[in-house]
C-alpha cells in the first residue's frame, strides 16, 4: 500500500512539472501573474485558462504575461494587449457591451420570466375554487348525490 | 387548446432552434479583433535568403494573402496542394509565416511539395505569430492594398472557402484605389 502511494507522489511531481516556474523577485508581481493566467483562455484548448493549459500557445502566453509584467505594464495594459490580438474571447470574463448584453442579462431575465409565470400559477390556483362554474359544481353534487 | 397552452411549446421551439443554430457554429473559429486593423508590422529573415528581411510595408499597393504555415502541422500539407493551384492562377501573391519552424525542415518540406510562396519569413519564435493572434496553423490573412487586413481564414484553405469567400473579396479589393 505504502509504495503504492509513493508511486502516485511520483506520477503528481512529474505532472506538475511540466508547467514551467517563472521566479519573481515582487511576490505581489506573482499574485498578478497568476490571476491574470487564470482569468485568460487558452484559444487552443478552449475550456481551460492558459494557467492551466499545455498547450504551446498558453506557454507563449504565459511568458509573454511573465515579459509585460516585469516591463512594469499594469494589469489592464496586459489584458489590453491580448484582447488586441485575440479578441475578447480570450477573457473568461467578457467585458459588458452590445454584442454580450444577452450573455450578462440573460439569466436575469430567465428568472424574472420565471418568477412572472410562477406568481401567475400561484394565484390561478388559489382563485379556483372560488371561480368553479355552475356547471362543475352541478356535476359534482350530482356525483356526491349519487353516492 | 387555448393559446397559453402554446406557450411551453413555442419556447421550447425557439429554444431547439437557437440550440440547433449554436451546433452548427465552429467553436473553433474566433472572430479575429485584427480585421479592419493593418497589419502588425514586422521585420523578419526570408526563409531561402536569411540574409535579407521582408515586412508588411512592402507589398503595399497590393492585394495578397498572408499565410501562416509550419512543416509539422499536418493540415497545412492538405491545404498546401489548395495553395499550389490557387497560385498558378496569379490571382494574388501569397506570402507565407514559416510559424515555429526549423528553417531546414521548412525548405524540404517545400522542395517536395511545391512552393506557392512569393516568400516566406522565418518567425521561428513566434512572434509575428502572436502579434497576429495566430492560435491555430493554418491561419490565412487577405491584407488589402493599405496594409489592413480585410479577412481571416482559420484552418486549411479550402477549394471552396477560395471560391465563395476569398477569391471574390480579392476581386473587390483590386478595385478598390490605392
Amino acid at each position: 500500500m505504502k509504495t503504492w502511494i509513493l508511486l502516485l507522489f511520483m506520477f503528481a511531481q512529474t505532472v506538475s512539472a511540466e508547467i514551467e516556474v517563472y521566479d519573481f523577485k515582487d511576490p505581489v508581481l506573482e499574485k498578478r501573474y497568476q490571476s491574470l493566467t487564470e482569468e485568460l483562455r487558452c484559444l487552443v484548448c478552449q475550456n481551460q485558462n492558459i494557467a492551466d493549459s499545455h498547450a504551446e500557445l498558453a506557454q507563449d502566453l504565459r511568458r509573454k504575461v511573465f515579459e509585460l509584467l516585469n516591463r512594469g505594464q499594469s494589469d489592464t495594459e496586459i489584458v489590453d494587449y491580448m484582447t488586441d490580438r485575440y479578441g475578447d474571447f480570450v477573457l473568461y470574463r467578457p467585458p459588458f457591451n452590445f454584442k454580450t448584453m444577452i450573455l450578462w442579462l440573460g439569466p436575469l431575465l430567465a428568472v424574472l420570466l420565471g418568477a412572472l409565470g410562477y406568481s401567475r400559477v400561484v394565484k390561478n390556483t388559489k382563485r379556483s375554487p372560488d371561480k368553479a362554474s355552475e356547471d362543475d359544481l352541478k356535476a359534482v353534487q350530482n356525483l356526491l348525490d349519487k353516492e | 387548446m387555448s393559446m397559453r397552452n402554446w406557450i411551453p411549446l413555442v419556447f421550447f421551439l425557439v429554444l431547439v432552434v437557437f440550440l440547433g443554430i449554436g451546433l452548427g457554429l465552429n467553436p473553433k473559429e474566433v472572430p479575429s479583433p485584427l480585421i479592419g486593423k493593418k497589419a502588425p508590422d514586422f521585420n523578419l529573415a526570408q526563409l531561402h535568403q536569411p540574409n535579407q528581411t521582408f515586412s508588411p510595408e512592402q507589398m503595399l499597393g497590393k492585394v495578397w494573402l498572408f499565410n501562416v504555415w509550419a512543416s509539422w502541422c499536418v493540415s497545412c500539407r492538405e491545404e498546401h496542394r489548395v495553395l499550389n493551384d490557387f497560385n498558378q492562377l496569379q490571382i494574388a501573391p501569397i506570402v507565407g509565416l514559416n510559424y515555429k519552424d526549423e528553417p531546414l525542415d521548412a525548405i524540404n518540406w517545400l522542395n517536395k511539395l511545391g512552393n506557392p510562396y512569393l516568400l516566406s519569413v522565418s518567425d521561428s519564435a513566434g512572434k509575428a505569430g502572436l502579434d497576429f493572434g495566430v492560435y491555430g496553423v493554418p491561419e490565412t490573412f487577405l491584407i488589402d492594398k493599405k496594409g489592413i487586413i480585410r479577412h481571416k481564414h482559420i484552418g486549411p484553405v479550402t477549394v471552396k472557402a477560395l471560391q465563395e469567400e476569398i477569391m471574390p473579396l480579392i476581386a473587390q479589393l483590386n478595385q478598390e484605389v490605392n
